[in-house]
């Protein structure tokens, strides 16, 4: 049922990549030598507890932050090169995101909120419209479109959320502790609908700190400890192997270099 | 496409809290003031002119001491002009005739009612003339005609038992006493929507003198030039005339020919003065209204830090999130300029009908389109250039750290 090959075209790429913040007087360095490949119509999984840097690799992997060091590749492009704005129109168009705390903005209807990353990327008011109402279609909340998100539900705004990340039709879409806010039951629908995504071709990026939701759904499972890539782990079959001995090595070289 | 963000930010407007339009006073008191200020302006303007009967095209006032903006017209002059002054006005060329006239402040007594009001001379040799310049005309009874002493004219306004003070209407025919002396009412004049006309007593030149002893002396000749064309010279020519029968050089007269053009002047430079004042103060309010408008997008900018973080990351350029809060601050300000224009519009109304009903003229208040389409603009121009900073700031503002809230 999975579709990883070598023929499919590579998505995101993270080349060697460090990410230090100035902490006062010292540097926190909150992810080291990172090596990273997302094919196409991969599901991917960031696991890690906190503090082992899984943000910080999800804020690169979605082009929000520039690396420190290291180089981030978005179809093939180098992100440190863009500006400013043109990162945001990249952003726009190809990663959908989804937040753990569904992130709607208060002021604006449901349909309103599913409108707005088409808004910036300058899609006429008709054509908006009728795309919004498709997704929330999809995620079955049509009848919901004109609540705010305050009057929803926390797994009605994740579903929300899931039709905005899909306004643009991403390449990728990215999600951050979906199900983090939501009870097991709910968390489950959403999950449902990433999986769904996934099986039409949509290439899944979740950040989780949950093993068995990793195991559940993903193709591949990245583990962060420290800021470091702890191991990779690869469905095959109903198991998951080991597939990082050799990126350790070359990390602790490159560590001691 | 600028649209869009037009219609966000007015959807963000709606759910603002009662603190930002609090922080719009200063703009809507400052807009008020000026628009009703104008509208009031305007209407105060034409009032006054009426208050000194400036309609004709051929008159001219000459009284002594200069223009008096307070007390009546000459009467505060030390060396007074004489009828002689203005017999030999009527002799010049392009004079037609010149009409001398007393005006004095009289102690009015009806249905043991006291009322002060102006007391105005009619020569006896030129009554028509004299309603002539001062566009006089009975609407009931009659006028002063063939000497008819013992008999006075009143104003619309003295008659009007609802306005006149004597709470009760004078008709013609009734007796009342001016400075304790009893005077028949003959007539009562057309309503001219002057309050000093309005309130007129008219009476022959020999009575005004039994009461006030003025002899020779006048106050006010009134002037009607030949032809409009020669009003200039008309001037001119009871200038040289003056000088020479007071004996004074040119440049140091004691004596003032005005015509309606400068008496309107006079009153629209004492009115512009009141303008400008205004105007300093509402622009005080406005620029208050303006920093009020930085707090509260300043404030707002910090509250929204997770929205502008969303905002950036599902695609929003540094722009987008620019124009956003730029058209937000703008719009506040247009909607602080709207209610004050509402507001001044309304005061202008009203201080017009108050007016009205005070002095009795019949203003009709004006309401300016062009005006209130500039101060529309103006706000939101006002309240946009108020947003840039706060825009800015949240334009900058780091997406990573901004989704942190």
């Amino acid at each position: 049922m999975k579709k990883v090959s070598a023929a499919k075209s590579e998505v995101i790429r993270l080349r060697n990549v460090s990410k230090h913040y100035p902490m006062g007087d010292s540097v926190v360095k909150a992810l080291r030598h990172l090596d990273f490949k997302v094919y196409e119509g991969e599901f991917i999984a960031i696991m890690g507890p906190s503090g082992s840097g899984k943000s910080t690799a999800m804020n690169l992997v979605g082009s929000l932050d520039v690396p420190t060091h290291g180089q981030v590749y978005l179809d093939d492009g180098d992100i440190s090169e863009l500006s400013e704005s043109d990162l945001a129109q990249i952003r726009g168009k190809k990663i959908g995101f989804i937040f753990q705390s569904f992130n709607l903005i208060p002021n604006l209807t449901v349909k309103e909120n599913v409108m707005l990353p088409m808004m910036f990327q300058g899609t006429s008011l008709e054509e908006r419209s009728d795309k919004a109402e498709e997704l929330l279609r999809l995620v079955e909340l049509h009848d919901r479109m004109d609540h705010y998100p305050g009057e929803i539900s926390g797994g009605q705004m994740q579903r929300v959320a899931i039709a905005r990340s899909l306004a643009n039709d991403p390449e990728v879409i990215l999600a951050d502790e979906p199900t983090g806010n939501l009870d097991t039951k709910t968390g489950a629908i959403v999950m449902e609908f990433l999986e769904k995504l996934n099986k039409q071709g949509k290439t899944v990026i979740m950040v989780t700190h949950d093993p068995d939701l990793a195991k559940e759904y993903a193709d591949v499972v990245y583990w962060l400890l420290d800021g470091r890539l702890d191991k990779v782990t690869k469905r095959v079959g109903k198991k998951f192997i080991d597939v990082t001995k050799k990126k350790k090595k070359e990390a602790k070289s490159n560590g001691r270099r | 496409m600028k649209l869009d963000y037009l219609i966000l930010a007015l959807k963000n407007l709606k759910h603002r809290g009662i603190r930002s339009w609090l922080t719009l006073l200063g703009i809507f008191i400052g807009v008020t003031a000026v628009v009703a200020l104008i509208g009031l302006g305007n209407g105060l303007q034409a009032a006054v002119g009426a208050q000194f009967g400036v309609s004709s095209t051929q008159a001219l006032t000459v009284q002594a001491g200069g223009l008096n903006a307070f007390g009546p017209p000459g009467s505060g002059a030390v060396n007074k002009l004489t009828r002689d002054d203005s017999d030999a006005i009527g002799r010049l060329g392009t004079i037609e005739f010149a009409t001398p006239r007393n005006l004095e402040t009289a102690k009015i007594e009806y249905n043991d009612v006291v009322v002060f009001s102006m007391a105005v001379s009619v020569d006896d040799e030129m009554e028509r003339e004299m309603y002539e310049t001062m566009d006089l005309e009975a609407d009931r009874g009659t006028m002063l005609l063939n000497d008819a002493l013992g008999r006075i004219v009143i104003g619309d306004g003295l008659a009007d038992g609802s306005k006149n003070g004597f709470d009760k209407d004078i008709m013609t025919g009734d007796n009342i006493l001016v400075q304790d002396e009893r005077f028949k009412v003959v007539g009562i004049l057309k309503k001219k929507g002057s309050f000093m006309f309005d309130n007129i007593v008219l009476m022959y030149q020999d009575d005004l003198d039994d009461l006030f002893e003025v002899g020779d002396e006048v106050d006010v000749i009134g002037v009607k030039v030949k032809h409009p064309d020669l009003m200039d010279r008309a001037k001119e020519e009871i200038e040289r005339l003056l000088r020479k029968r007071r004996d004074v050089k040119e440049g140091e007269e004691d004596f003032e020919v005005s015509t309606p053009d400068a008496i309107l002047e006079t009153v629209n430079s004492v009115l512009g003065r009141v303008k400008a004042f205004i105007v300093i103060i509402a622009s005080i309010s406005i620029l208050v209204g303006a920093l009020g408008i930085v707090n509260t997008m300043t404030t707002s900018v910090l509250e929204r830090r997770k929205e502008i973080g969303i905002m950036k990351a599902i695609g929003g350029t540094n722009f987008q999130v620019f124009l956003q809060f730029f058209f937000e601050s703008g719009m506040l300000g247009f909607v602080g300029g709207l209610v004050g224009i509402i507001l001044g519009t309304l005061a202008s109304v009203t201080g017009t009908l108050a007016i009205n009903s005070f002095i009795g003229a019949e203003l009709s208040p004006s309401v300016d389109f062009f005006l209130i389409g500039g101060a529309l603009l103006g706000s939101f121009v006002v309240g946009a250039v108020a947003g840039i900073v706060p825009a800015m700031n949240a334009a900058k503002q780091n997406p990573v750290e901004a989704l942190r809230g």
